[in-house]
């Protein structure tokens, strides 16, 4: 038993959270439980498990102790009731919303959010039955206007990308709330680190944990966090509140109280989804999560000072300077030409498409994600033809700034 | 426990049977409907308890808010020293009754979930226990102290 009760801070939650001494070994380092499946003590305790009369491990598909670890520490860092992770970011997505929705239903997600979840809400879930309004993050009163009686969440991104914006998390939880439903916040590139949407009013958290989270672009994964707050039997939320098939006729809100959403996403979604996280790709992540908060000091630091340094050259049309966290984007004059010419000549940043890693990454979208639109095109979606997306790494500054002068000189030496 | 039920699909079976595999409680349902929960006999009141088995140490309550009074009443009239009422279980005159009688009072929580959560077992699930040291638990303290 634990005797004291002290709120421990966030870089010793960020360290210790999820892992105590393995039980079983004494291993400081948590091991990689890489096995598929636990043996039962008796059939009785089989039974139990199965009923969700008892906890413990299963089946990896549905929870393993290396990943249980990973979950606990992000619940713990988000300021969460728990966590529950997946394959990706994308899988984490998804099944936050079969969680709390289903065929006929309507969600509501910001504008200008990434690509990836434009898809996935816009075409993918659309196909599911399940319709998005977007609307603009930048006017609240929109937001508001587009749920209806049907939403089932409002998901908005802390830091929009690659535009930068910030989203005004207590405004859109206060909308959200007025409306009976919950808002989801997407807080990669923020990190709980920088923001902890939770702490303003959002109910559920979703993240790339391929990003900051896993720090050094070692593997792909994803997580929810849910605050345990939102009152789910409040009659919108039939999934949660009504008996279930999916499981026992269960009603998941009577049986486990703030645990319902957890438990449901777990038990039923994640499991009939098949999107679990691997073992050794929680390790890794457990890994990362223990120098966050150092990282996203040096990211922040980093970044401000790569901005300041590509103000000050003639190359460079505009900079949209992060308010917080480190991934940016600048115009360089020239053009879509002067963008490839610049890429091309860089030596020590890496041209690929991810953010959040040690390494300093770039990425021109007019010569790449969205070579195949013309300048007007591009400028309809949001993107110049001109612009280039930064994410900037824990290299030397010193180093960067070298790189970069040298590749402007050639951009613009054509 | 107060209001203990034979349905499995309910909370207050599904308490009933976790709590009871625990080696450290003998846990005994109160329940007048009914005559024994998976071969463990009922007692009709809290009253027909305490007669046979003494004062308990802790009533944990799954029943209608509108009846919390007569139980928060029974419970002081028996000696307990907690009361404990389950998620949604909420009356606030039975909550004040039994604190001014100096009983520990736990309001809507679930005492198999706190139970999880102090004994490692919730942590399996990805749920934050607050839990934090770098001792090695599972080990009974005693045995710890002799080496």
């Amino acid at each position: 038993m634990i005797q004291h009760e002290r709120e421990f801070g966030f870089a010793t939650r960020a360290i210790h959270a999820g892992t105590p001494p393995d039980p079983a070994t004494g291993a400081r380092a948590v091991p990689i439980y890489q096995t598929a499946a636990y043996v039962f003590g008796s059939t009785e305790q089989a039974a139990e498990l199965f009923a969700l009369r008892s906890y413990g491990h299963i089946y990896s598909r549905i929870s393993n102790p290396t990943v249980a670890a990973f979950e606990e520490r992000m619940a713990s860092l988000e300021g969460g009731l728990g966590a529950i992770a997946f394959s990706s970011g994308l899988a984490a997505q998804l099944c936050m919303v079969l969680s709390v929705a289903e065929a006929g239903d309507h969600l509501v997600c910001t504008q200008n959010v990434y690509g990836g979840t434009v898809t996935q809400l816009g075409v993918t879930i659309k196909r599911m039955g399940i319709e998005t309004t977007f609307a603009p993050v930048e006017d609240p009163a929109a937001v508001r206007a587009a749920i209806r009686p049907n939403t089932k969440l409002l998901f908005v991104e802390t830091i929009g990308n690659p535009s930068g914006a910030l989203a005004d998390v207590e405004a859109f939880a206060s909308i959200a709330h007025s409306a009976g439903v919950p808002l989801v916040v997407d807080n990669t590139f923020a990190t709980p680190y920088l923001c902890r949407p939770i702490e303003r009013g959002a109910d559920i958290v979703v993240h790339s944990a391929t990003k900051f989270i896993n720090g050094h672009g070692t593997s792909i994964g994803g997580v929810l966090v849910e605050s345990g707050k939102f009152p789910w039997d409040n009659g919108s939320f039939p999934l949660l509140s009504q008996p279930s098939p999916g499981y026992h006729q269960k009603v998941f809100t009577e049986t486990f109280g703030e645990y319902a959403f957890l438990m449901r996403a777990r038990a039923e979604v994640l499991r009939d989804v098949g999107a679990q996280m691997a073992p050794m790709d929680a390790w890794l992540l457990l890994l990362g999560l223990e120098t966050l908060g150092l990282r996203m000091e040096r990211h922040v630091e980093n970044a401000r000072k790569i901005a300041a340094f590509l103000k000050t050259r003639p190359e460079v049309a505009w900079v949209r300077e992060p308010e917080l966290g480190s991934i940016f984007t600048f115009g360089l004059r020239g053009g879509r030409d002067a963008g490839r010419r610049f890429i091309d000549a860089l030596e020590l940043w890496s041209h690929l498409a991810n953010v959040g890693d040690s390494k300093s990454l770039v990425i021109h979208p007019a010569s790449t994600t969205h070579s195949q639109l013309s300048d007007e095109e591009l400028r309809a979606a949001g993107v110049q033809p001109e612009s280039v997306r930064l994410s900037v790494g824990l290299e030397d500054t010193d180093d960067l700034i070298w790189d970069l002068t040298n590749a402007l000189q050639r951009a613009n030496s054509a | 426990m107060v209001g203990a039920s034979n349905n499995p699909l309910r909370p207050s079976y599904t308490v009933f049977s976790y709590l009871r595999r625990q080696r450290e409680y003998a846990v005994a349902p109160i329940n007048p409907t009914i005559e024994a929960i998976d071969g463990v006999a009922t007692f009709p009141t809290l009253t027909a308890y305490a007669e046979q088995c003494g004062a308990p140490d802790v009533i944990d309550v799954f029943r209608r808010p509108s009846e919390l009074v007569g139980v928060a009443r029974e419970a002081i009239a028996v000696g307990a020293k907690a009361i404990w009422f389950q998620y949604g279980v909420v009356n606030q005159e039975a909550i004040s009754l039994a604190d001014r009688a100096g009983l520990d009072v736990v309001v809507d929580r679930c005492m198999k979930v706190e139970h999880a959560r102090f004994f490692g077992v919730l942590a399996a699930g990805g749920f934050n226990t607050g839990l934090i040291s770098s001792r090695r638990r599972g080990v009974p303290a005693r045995q710890r102290s002799d080496t």
